[in-house]
């Protein structure tokens, strides 16, 4: 018999206990850096002063100043995303379906990733520097008759910042809605075509209707990113608009609210929203990936 | 299909005109520090700036420290699951997705509250322990992607059998991960690393609310107070993560995005 | 007049030409196959006749209509691909439908129309399902279906059998074969594969290098090869040299020994040098009667398939392959003995080179 034996299928010098070590690291960073902060401010909206269980703060969110904060935040949200979303889509479906040249691909495919990344302060004074009272395309449009101030627009509100966030906002659609674009096969194209269709009964019978699932999980996904987002927007219109975050953040600095136990509660209240968000993004995406297999 | 080439090509050049209009009036922003000539003179104060040396290499440092400590923490999960613990491929994933749904002035919220200056583990106090603090919630920003490049890497590589091999001649696991494993899933890791940089350079919530003399807080300061240099300031951002990304694309694997500063 | 012309057809792209002086008319009703490996430009060729691509130069006309420069989706042609291309987010029912849909049809007839393929396919149930949760070769049935739901004039199949298991490409096979006779409709089927080729066809057009090497009935075709490469390509064969002696009579020589082919040897000179084919079955062993050939030689190797045993038979510096079928026998020709081989007249069949 020589002395070459089978390997089993478990290296005997290695024990499974080697595995669970090996990922305790991990558990326990994602406890006390992910899981247990948060699960602490979920407990906290939850209580009172005195730490007793209690709804009340879950109620006070419904008070006026807070509730226009979260109405202001879902505007923002769904006015970027909804642009972003359309947009993003525009320039997608045009660089990789409409036929033009392909370098025009990866270029927007890189770009979209720098720009994506592209957010916070350096974004908001870029766009100060661009539509401010005295920015680069505020003038611009003055030299050729065009008084965007005067006609009542102003970077520091609504407006402005809705646009300043589709410049993360587009980009992200792309990226994100690329991969089911790519998804979308050209024998599906000749299909129907020699079954008689032309491209728009292609477009609205079979284009439109796979890619749905993908656009509006993306578009929840950018709502998500929007509703959460706050480097950009108190850099850009600080307490201005008093958009969620920019409470929060307030809350957290100099407890506005003169009670932290709201605090919490406007915390659980953005988790709630994004969790949602992103939970149905996640869905939506699992759909339309087992449709594009 | 000419109309539609053209309505691409429509969409395109609205796409073009709304992304490069900021890059150029920021840039040329910049360049207008001295009076009634185009000059460098706003990067030059820029990098001449103790406040701003110092916050650049605070966050230059935090971030590789981040990146190492991601790497300790990521690859032998990542190994373990692949190799031993399927089962936990589930839980480990969703906890990877955990950072990219809790928003950041959330997850910052949960970390004053839990350690802070009244708590069982008071790091806010000290500010080697609000360093930590920080450093970890940056681990915890960058790991989606740092998770996500090197399981993926792990996958290309036969990690049973190069196990298998490096056990049969007498390693033992430390050796394993570092020696071999490591050294095979490079570009996963250098991927990890560069977008955890980017992440963590312009990073301003965390920063901010444990106050940290980090190099987000500095921009937003140098923004509420000066006027050319904020210009000059976020054309280097862009260059920065331009760089980053283009490192990336460099190692292997697409563009990717994060919401680290928003 | 046949239903489909195709008249000097040829395709280039630039400077590349993939097909070239392809001629070709098919009757109503007929089953003919493009056969060829990759690359030789069958696939160009029915994309072209459902008019996915343009030929550079000639023209394709069905049933008496010119329909070079027609758009794909005025061609009333229905086209089974070999990635199933059935719509992921319709179920078989609105898949099998699309065409109809498209044309407007109301829905009564649309509905008639649907259930009337799926029991053609023998599918019914599947109604409600999506592509997704079907096997691939009920995906291409359905393909299918949906492709003779517009009652098209023709039907292309684009190597609709490659992507699917051996077992279910010989079931599939007879279907379609079976389907395509019941309704008549003019087919064209590509393929790589000859056994398919033979099996289904009416006709079959060998291709090579964008050109037509031989048209004919599958027997024509393994049979009577007309170039080297239709005999390469169909079957395995014996490609040995002859060397004319007298081509009035048809007598060749084979490696020092003397051999007679009732086949036309058209002006050839004796001392020229022919390849020449033989088809491994069409061999014996053991020497034949007068009117046969005989060619004495030595066993090289035997093999046993199953069902055949393939002998290799030396002769001076050729090797001939030998088809004999299983006798049951245990005893099988052993390596290194002297044997005869025996054929007909027939069966020594010289080849054009092309």
């Amino acid at each position: 018999m020589t002395a070459i034996a089978a390997t089993p299928a478990r290296s005997v010098r290695m024990p499974n206990l080697a595995a669970w070590l090996g990922v305790a690291p991990f558990f326990l960073f994602a406890m006390m850096f992910l899981i247990v902060p948060t699960v602490s401010l979920l407990i906290g909206a939850f209580q009172n002063h005195d730490g007793a269980f209690t709804f009340d703060n879950i109620l006070r969110l419904w008070q006026p100043s807070i509730r226009l904060s979260y109405l202001l935040s879902i505007e923002v949200s769904v006015a970027s995303a909804f642009f972003g979303a359309l947009i993003g889509l525009a320039l997608a479906l045009a660089v990789l379906r409409g036929g033009l040249p392909e370098w025009l691909r990866p270029t927007l495919m890189t770009f979209s990733g720098v720009a994506s990344n592209f957010a916070g302060v350096p974004l908001a004074f870029a766009f100060m520097a661009t539509l401010g009272r005295l920015g680069f395309v505020t003038i611009l449009l003055k030299s050729v008759g065009v008084d965007l101030y005067s006609a009542g627009f102003n970077l520091f509100t609504f407006t402005g910042l809705t646009l300043t966030y589709l410049y993360f906002q587009i980009p992200l659609m792309v990226l994100v809605v690329t991969p089911a674009i790519d998804g979308i096969k050209g024998e599906w194209s000749e299909a129907a075509e020699i079954l008689g269709a032309n491209r728009i009964q292609f477009w609205r019978m079979v284009v439109l209707p796979i890619l749905w699932p993908s656009i509006l999980g993306a578009s929840l996904l950018l709502f998500a990113n929007a509703f959460g987002a706050i480097a950009t927007a108190y850099a850009l219109t600080g307490s201005f608009l008093n958009i969620v975050p920019i409470l929060l953040y307030a809350q957290i600095r100099g407890d506005v609210l003169h009670d932290p136990n709201l605090g919490y509660a406007l915390a659980l209240g953005m988790l709630v929203i994004t969790g949602v968000s992103n939970l149905a993004y996640l869905y939506l995406r699992a759909r339309s990936d087992r449709w594009l297999r | 299909m000419k109309s539609g080439k053209l309505g691409a090509w429509l969409a395109v050049a609205v796409g073009v005109a709304y992304f490069l209009a900021p890059l150029i009036a920021t840039f040329e922003f910049s360049l207008r520090m001295r009076r009634g000539e185009y000059s460098f003179d706003a990067y030059r104060v820029v990098f001449a700036s103790g406040a701003f040396q110092a916050s650049f290499l605070y966050s230059t440092v935090l971030a590789v420290v981040t990146i190492f400590v991601g790497i300790l923490i990521v690859v032998p999960t990542a190994y373990w699951v692949q190799l031993r613990l399927p089962r936990l491929r589930g839980i480990v994933e969703f906890i990877t997705l955990l950072p990219l749904v809790i928003p950041a002035i959330v997850l910052v919220f949960g970390y004053i509250k839990l350690y802070g200056s009244s708590s069982i583990l008071p790091l806010t106090a000290t500010s080697l322990g609000a360093d930590a603090l920080l450093m970890f919630g940056y681990v915890g920003l960058g790991l989606p992607y740092m998770y996500r490049s090197v399981e993926t890497a792990l996958r290309s590589i036969d990690v049973r059998t190069l196990t298998e091999a490096a056990e049969s001649q007498g390693a033992g696991i430390f050796t394993i991960l570092f020696r071999i494993i490591l050294p095979n899933i490079r570009s996963g890791i250098l991927s990890g690393a560069f977008l955890t940089f980017a992440i963590v350079i312009g990073e301003f919530t965390f920063a901010s609310l444990l106050d940290r003399p980090a190099f987000g807080p500095y921009l937003q300061l140098i923004g509420a107070s000066r006027a050319y240099e904020p210009s000059a300031l976020a054309i280097m951002a862009f260059a920065l993560t331009w760089a980053c990304m283009g490192l990336i694309q460099l190692f292997g694997g697409g563009p990717r995005t994060f919401t680290g500063k928003r | 007049m046949s239903f489909l012309n195709l008249t000097g057809i040829q395709k280039a792209y630039g400077p590349n030409k993939v097909v070239k002086d392809f001629d070709l008319s098919v009757e109503r009703g007929e089953f003919v196959t493009f056969l060829g490996p990759s690359g030789c430009g069958k696939t160009t060729t029915l994309r072209m006749i459902a008019g996915f691509e343009t030929p550079t130069e000639g023209s394709i006309r069905i049933n008496d209509k010119d329909v070079t420069h027609l758009r794909a989706n005025r061609r009333a042609i229905g086209m089974v691909f070999q990635a199933y291309a059935l719509f992921p987010n319709m179920t078989v029912a609105q898949n099998i439908g699309f065409g109809l849909k498209v044309a407007g049809k109301p829905a009564a007839e649309l509905q008639a129309r649907v259930e009337e393929m799926l029991a053609m396919i023998k599918l019914p149930q599947l109604a409600d399902r999506y592509p997704y949760q079907l096997s691939g070769g009920q995906q291409q049935r359905v393909s299918l279906a949906r492709a003779l739901a517009p009652s098209p004039q023709i039907l292309l199949l684009d190597e609709p059998l490659s992507a699917l298991d051996a077992r279910i490409r010989v079931s599939l096979r007879e279907e379609i074969r079976a389907l395509q006779r019941k309704l008549g409709i003019t087919t064209i089927f590509v393929t790589h594969d000859q056994e398919e080729a033979l099996s289904m066809s009416d006709r079959i057009v060998v291709m090579n290098d964008g050109a037509i090497e031989q048209v004919g009935s599958p027997s024509e075709i393994y049979n009577e090869p007309s170039t080297r490469f239709v005999a390469s390509f169909v079957g395995t064969l014996n490609l040995i040299d002859g060397k004319i002696v007298d081509a009035s009579v048809g007598a060749v020589d084979i490696d020092g020994q003397r051999a007679t082919t009732r086949r036309k040897l058209n002006g050839a000179k004796p001392g020229d040098v022919l390849a020449m084919a033989l088809r491994p079955e069409a061999l014996r062993l053991g020497a034949g009667s007068d009117d046969r050939n005989t060619l004495a030689g030595v066993i090289e190797d035997v093999a046993f398939l199953g069902a055949v045993v393939r002998v290799r038979v030396r002769l001076e510096r050729a090797a001939i392959i030998v088809d004999t079928f299983n006798s049951g026998a245990n005893d099988l020709p052993t390596r290194g003995a002297s044997v005869a081989v025996n054929f007909g007249r027939d069966d020594l069949i010289p080849l054009h080179a092309h």
